[in-house]
């Protein structure tokens, strides 16, 4: 149950898209959702989704897994729908019932605010999947390099990221640990109400913490034994650097980004 | 005698159609009779933990089935929990399941699950806490305050305080010193010589199974390598280490002996055993 979570997965590859620099990558992200709130009208979403499945191509991420990222904000995506739809006043009114109506205005927000958010998540996602979690803080550190200067902690902030996703996956299995260790002292977390349900997960909750502050203080102490002091005169293993294709994709995705403005702004 | 527990052609897979599909246990088929204290061995990954969850229900066979009592325990899928009442199982490192404000609460989870209250939740949970040497004035103690090996006797009197008829215990020892080790293990025998209730001990040192156990099973690979009395199976010793397996260290010491000519039998697995067969090879003349 727990292991199917999927949430920012990384599947390892040896594609253009996984070789790209993680800063590459994440500044592609950039443009693509700025492009994406910007864009109005079928032409520019149509540009940026052909561009999504042209990066899907590239990557050889299955289709399946990214539409199954989006299984957790369905939610999200319904309740947008359903706002959207029912509250826009709009110049035509279809269907008026009390302080609900559908107007043409209405439709047209709905469908493109539901496009807009499933288009987010899958290129959010497709950037996920195809860059391990220590690239991408290695790369985010690199890019917010220049906030040092504002003395913004970049380099703790990005240590704490990785290992935050690190533990992700240990704090899973734990909890499968704990959840059977408890079911085998006949804890029932299926039934009862909502209240009685929440009461059920105190047995699961309390030792879970418990192991996580454990694991804490033991990291802690690893990494001071090993002298670790924070960014200041520390160098890398693997140092990034832009390549050709980095500097490539980064002026195609930019020009597409620009061109979306502009064709939304003013119109063909 | 009846059977307490019937394992029949036991099958599990993990991650079914996906590319990790692995099976754990393969048809593996044992029976556990009642009052009996058994044994389970084998390597890491041998299918040891996946085998036991699927003994009080936690997990579901793939294909096969489990009987308690003769009947199948997924017969009603809705009364699973009860076959967890009856089948106590204490996990490995039990002692980080411990939530409760004090003691006295945590050992009182299991039976009052089960539906227990007033002065029969308290006598179970006060013979529970007796059995594994947990005194009276720490029962209002904090789990928290204990040490590593008290939380570990507190855990596993969670489990005993539901008075299940069959205990499985999953290396109940590890990670503990030497003395708190045998201590443990003497409050486990003392439990089975009084109450006369089913152990499964898994453990993957060979000397604690030797020293407790009346039959045990051998794992490899997911399949079941050997079983029968400590006797049977430490008597087939070259088998074992050729499976990569270890043998207790008194076997080891017979075997050398019987390997420089003397005349002693090398399946024994207990001290007492092997002062036995070295006193009476002395007295038929063979020279040490």
């Amino acid at each position: 149950m727990l292991k199917d979570i999927t949430l920012g997965q990384y599947f390892p590859g040896d594609t253009v898209a996984h070789r790209l620099d993680p800063r590459t990558k994440i500044l592609m992200v950039l443009f693509y959702i700025i492009a994406l709130f910007c864009a109005k009208d079928l032409i520019t979403y149509g540009i940026l989704a052909l561009c999504l499945a042209l990066c899907v191509h590239i990557s050889k991420v299955g289709v399946r897994s990214l539409v199954r990222g989006l299984k957790p904000v369905t939610i999200i995506i319904i309740f947008t729908a359903t706002l959207n739809l029912f509250f826009t006043p709009g110049t035509k009114i279809l269907f008026q019932w009390g302080i609900l109506q559908i107007s043409d205005t209405g439709i047209h927000n709905a469908v493109f605010m539901v496009l807009r958010i499933m288009m987010l998540i899958m290129g959010t996602f497709l950037m996920t999947y195809t860059t391990s979690p220590i690239s991408l803080t290695d790369g985010l550190e690199r890019l917010l390099n220049w906030m040092k200067a504002l003395h913004v902690p970049v380099h703790e902030l990005a240590t704490m990221m990785s290992i935050a996703l690190r533990f992700i996956p240990t704090l899973v299995e734990e909890t499968d640990k704990i959840m059977s260790a408890q079911k085998a002292r006949g804890a029932d977390f299926e039934s009862g109400n909502l209240f009685e349900k929440a009461k059920a997960l105190i047995p699961i909750l309390v030792p879970l913490f418990i192991s996580a502050f454990r694991r804490a203080d033991e990291l802690a102490t690893a990494m001071e034994c090993r002298c670790y002091h924070g960014g200041e005169g520390r160098t890398k293993l693997n140092v990034l650097k832009y390549q050709r294709r980095d500097i490539l994709a980064l002026v195609v995705s930019g020009a597409i980004m620009v061109g979306v403005i502009v064709l939304s702004r003013f119109g063909l | 005698m009846e059977p307490i527990l019937q394992i029949k052609h036991l099958t599990h897979t993990y991650g079914i159609g996906t590319p990790f599909q692995r099976s754990a246990v393969e048809d593996m088929s044992f029976d556990i009779y009642p009052g009996e204290f058994a044994g389970i061995i084998g390597h890491t990954g041998s299918g040891k933990s996946t085998l036991i969850q699927h003994l009080n229900g936690l997990l579901k066979p793939t294909s096969g089935q489990i009987l308690l009592n003769g009947k199948d325990i997924w017969a009603e899928p809705k009364k699973i929990r009860n076959v967890r009442f009856q089948v106590g199982l204490v996990f490995q490192y039990p002692e980080y399941q411990l939530f409760e404000e004090t003691v006295y609460k945590d050992i009182a989870f299991g039976p009052a699950n089960m539906g227990k209250t007033g002065d029969e939740l308290d006598r179970c949970v006060r013979e529970a806490a007796r059995m594994v040497g947990i005194l009276d004035d720490q029962l209002e103690k904090s789990p928290f305050e204990l040490s590593g090996g008290q939380k570990r006797r507190v855990a596993l009197a969670g489990v005993l305080a539901m008075e299940p008829q069959v205990l499985i215990l999953d290396e109940p020892t590890a990670g503990l010193d030497p003395a708190g080790r045998e201590n443990l293990m003497a409050n486990i025998r003392d439990y089975h010589r009084n109450k006369q209730r089913t152990i499964i001990l898994v453990s993957h040192s060979m000397d604690e199974i030797a020293q407790n156990v009346d039959r045990l099973l051998v794992l490899k690979s997911s399949h079941i390598l050997m079983s029968g009395t400590p006797a049977e199976v430490f008597g087939r010793a070259d088998e074992l280490i050729t499976a990569g397996l270890d043998v207790p260290q008194v076997t080891r010491i017979a075997m050398a002996l019987k390997q420089r000519g003397v005349d002693i039998d090398p399946a024994v697995y207990t001290v007492e055993k092997l002062e036995q067969e070295l006193l009476a090879a002395r007295k038929g003349g063979a020279v040490c």
